[in-house]
């Protein structure tokens, strides 16, 4: 089922992000453009935001695979919203038949332990959960996902929470719950996982992108694409936008034009609405400027970059196709 | 603004002497800590000692301070010419920890509990401690009754409430039935409260060993008795803060941008708080994008671009009306966004800060965005 984009082989999408720039908005698409074609997909969350369901418009997801979305030329989304308590009584329940201990540790607050004292117990259960969706296989032997695409926490945490077994190694140096996270980590830490970074092209996601793909490789996680979330196309010419930041545009011209389209009455009129649309131009091309530098910046960091447009009317359910379809285009799906 | 919301005066709260804690809160990347900062420094420069704490470790804000290290110790950053001060400091959670550790035990009881990997996890991780710690160094600060104003920034929670309810499960927690059940077993078989669950304890027990391993139970059970005998009153401790930020001299600032999650999130918690009975002072939306010419709708802009396009002339012209146009229809989308939250919480002021098209660097930056957020017409 190969097809030439730049992540074949990978069957673990992990996607984070800075709080802000569409982390979920963006896995979304990455799960739509994976799934186009006749594949299936699973797109996962684990932070209890119920954020995948709001993405798609739909009512809160309960902690089940279900088929949310239907790709282009076919394929299949299935979302999962894993929480924590429910994986680990299911986790104690497949490995050890305890499903009423489960219940009964509920009730005496394992679950507060797991989340607030430990939480690498926590972070092993949901990716523990993730990679088994991963490694999951049909009677005949198939996988039964072409791709999962996990919705991980946001950048300053994710690699942390991607390093189970050194997470899992400071609390338990032998026991049950350091050989799963053996075997989950051979998951994570393998070809088939790359962790993409969603950004804007503002300084501090941009630093905080590249902060985290080192962090990343320096744990020994498999790094993969950036995805430039909200690029605003830029609507001037580059000679004009220079102009703007030298303080030469031309202000008369643009006053003619106003008077030309009809827009002003009397040319006092039209050389006060070209100010005020040269204040714009202005900021606009300063952001342009910058744009560009953290542009370069991102390129350093030697990953493979995708643009997705910002969406004029905000990310509704078109939205995530038209982000799924450049996703496509460009090489990462 | 289509629909009229109360304007947030936030010089009248920064003057009013009683106002004692300003807590910024919101989901992340919103701008929590640039505002945190810029209401430090407005209120230095009208003439108060003030604090602010700050948990996210975003280095340029920092430099834009003069903070270059985490060491947990308020750093005077300037001094203004109305007799104010500016301090600020970013938190160092493990540090903080420790130093409860160490303020409370005895030497070698401190040394058995600072090593123990439970502790190592707990006081390092990012779940649930980084609020209780923040909380903790926020009780610290005012007791110390060194500043007259503390500006907090609240930690960027995977969701924005678990700043309330970190401290307060951490507590129960540590304060806790399970952790009684832990370390005595046999004491908690003599009340009542257990009679029903006694069945249940061998199970329990046993199914921690079997799901952890001993060893971990082995050095959870130290960990907690070191813990407990050094200082039994944890959730005392919490409920202590809590009540701190329950009291009047206590204001929260929800802070949102102008986007469907970041907002949905504040109307969560602009509600979560009249819940808990937190003082609310209003909103502040970031990053909202303004035009100076909001007489040109971005219909008529476009029209009239296409008109330009059509007749193949004022190239320039065209491009402009549509870069306007452009500005106009975002403009409108994020006005939607204010007014479904104003719509649903018709008495919450706010005030709206303008987008800047670069990040803050310096204390003018800070400035800037203080007098942008004083303004009230």
């Amino acid at each position: 089922m190969d097809r030439d984009t730049d992540w074949d082989g990978v069957r673990l999408h992990v996607v984070t992000g800075k709080g802000g720039t569409g982390k979920t908005t963006v896995a979304a698409a990455l799960a739509l453009a994976l799934a186009s074609g006749g594949r299936k997909v699973l797109l996962v969350e684990v932070e209890g935001r119920q954020g995948i369901a709001q993405v798609f418009d739909l009512p809160p997801l309960p902690y089940e695979e279900r088929r949310i979305a239907v790709a282009p030329g076919g394929g299949d989304v299935y979302a999962l919203a894993v929480d924590p308590e429910e994986a680990m009584l299911e986790y104690m329940e497949m490995f050890y038949g305890m499903r009423r201990a489960g219940r009964a540790l509920t009730r005496m607050g394992i679950v507060d332990f797991a989340t607030t004292v430990a939480p690498g117990f926590r972070d092993v259960l949901v990716t523990g959960k993730t990679t088994e969706a991963v490694r999951r296989k049909d009677r005949s032997g198939r996988r039964v996902y072409d791709a999962v695409v996990l919705d991980a926490p946001p950048t300053g945490r994710i690699t942390r929470f991607l390093n189970v077994t050194q997470e899992v190694a400071g609390l338990a140096k032998v026991g049950p719950i350091k050989n799963h996270s053996e075997l989950v980590a051979g998951v994570l830490k393998s070809p088939e996982t790359a962790v993409h970074f969603v950004t804007l092209l503002e300084e501090m996601p941009v630093q905080e992108t590249l902060d985290g793909i080192t962090e990343l490789r320096s744990a020994g996680l498999p790094s993969g694409g950036v995805f430039i979330n909200m690029v605003r196309e830029s609507l001037l010419p580059q000679a004009a936008l220079d102009s703007a930041v030298k303080g030469t545009f031309d202000v008369a011209e643009l006053a003619l034009g106003l008077k030309a389209a009809g827009l002003a009455d009397g040319p006092d009129d039209a050389t006060e609405i070209a100010e005020a649309l040269l204040e714009e131009v202005v900021e606009h091309a300063r952001r342009t400027e910058l744009e560009h530098r953290e542009r370069a910046t991102l390129a350093e960091a030697g990953a493979p970059r995708y643009e997705l447009p910002l969406l004029a009317d905000g990310v509704d359910l078109a939205g995530l196709y038209e982000l799924a379809e450049t996703m496509r285009i460009q090489g990462a799906a | 603004m289509t629909k009229a919301a109360p304007v947030l005066d936030i010089d009248a709260i920064l003057d009013d002497r009683a106002t004692r804690i300003i807590v910024c809160c919101g989901s992340g990347g919103v701008g929590k800590t640039t505002t945190a900062a810029a209401l430090g420094l407005r209120a230095a420069e009208r003439g108060r000692c003030a604090v602010v704490l700050t948990v996210d470790p975003a280095r340029r804000l920092a430099q834009s301070m003069g903070l270059t290290e985490l060491d947990n110790t308020p750093r005077l950053v300037a001094r203004t010419e109305a007799g104010g001060q500016l301090y600020a400091m970013m938190l160092d959670m493990k540090r903080t920890f420790d130093e409860i550790i160490e303020a409370h035990a005895d030497p070698e009881r401190a040394r058995q509990i600072l090593s123990n990997p439970f502790y190592q996890s707990l006081s390092s991780s990012f779940s649930g401690t980084q609020e209780y710690m923040a909380m903790e160094k926020l009780g610290q600060l005012r007791r110390s009754d060194e500043w007259d104003l503390i500006v907090v920034d609240t930690p960027p929670s995977r969701s924005a409430l678990d700043f309330l309810d970190a401290p307060e499960r951490l507590g129960r927690f540590l304060d806790g039935r399970f952790i009684r059940l832990l370390t005595a077993p046999a004491k908690a078989g003599g009340r009542s409260a257990f009679r029903l669950l006694n069945a249940g304890l061998g199970l329990v027990a046993g199914a921690m060993t079997k799901l952890l391993g001993a060893q971990v139970i082995k050095d959870l059970q130290t960990f907690v008795s070191a813990l407990d005998a050094v200082f039994g009153g944890f959730r005392q401790r919490a409920e202590m803060t809590y009540r701190l930020l329950q009291a009047h001299g206590t204001a929260f600032l929800v802070v949102a941008a102008p986007e469907r999650d970041a907002m949905r999130e504040a109307a969560y918690f602009v509600e979560r708080l009249a819940e808990e009975r937190m003082p609310l002072a209003g909103l502040v939306v970031n990053r909202v994008h303004v035009s100076p010419l909001t007489r040109l709708s971005a219909a008529r802009s476009t029209a009239a671009a296409e008109d330009l396009e059509a007749k193949g002339e004022h190239e320039l012209t065209a491009a402009v009306l549509r870069l306007h146009a452009a500005r106009m229809q975002l403009a409108a989308r994020e006005g939607r966004e204010r007014d479904h939250f104003v719509s649903a919480h018709p008495t919450v002021p706010v005030v709206q800060v303008p987008a800047m098209w670069h990040d803050v660097h310096d204390l003018d930056g800070l400035r800037e965005i203080g007098t942008l957020l004083a303004k009230t017409a």
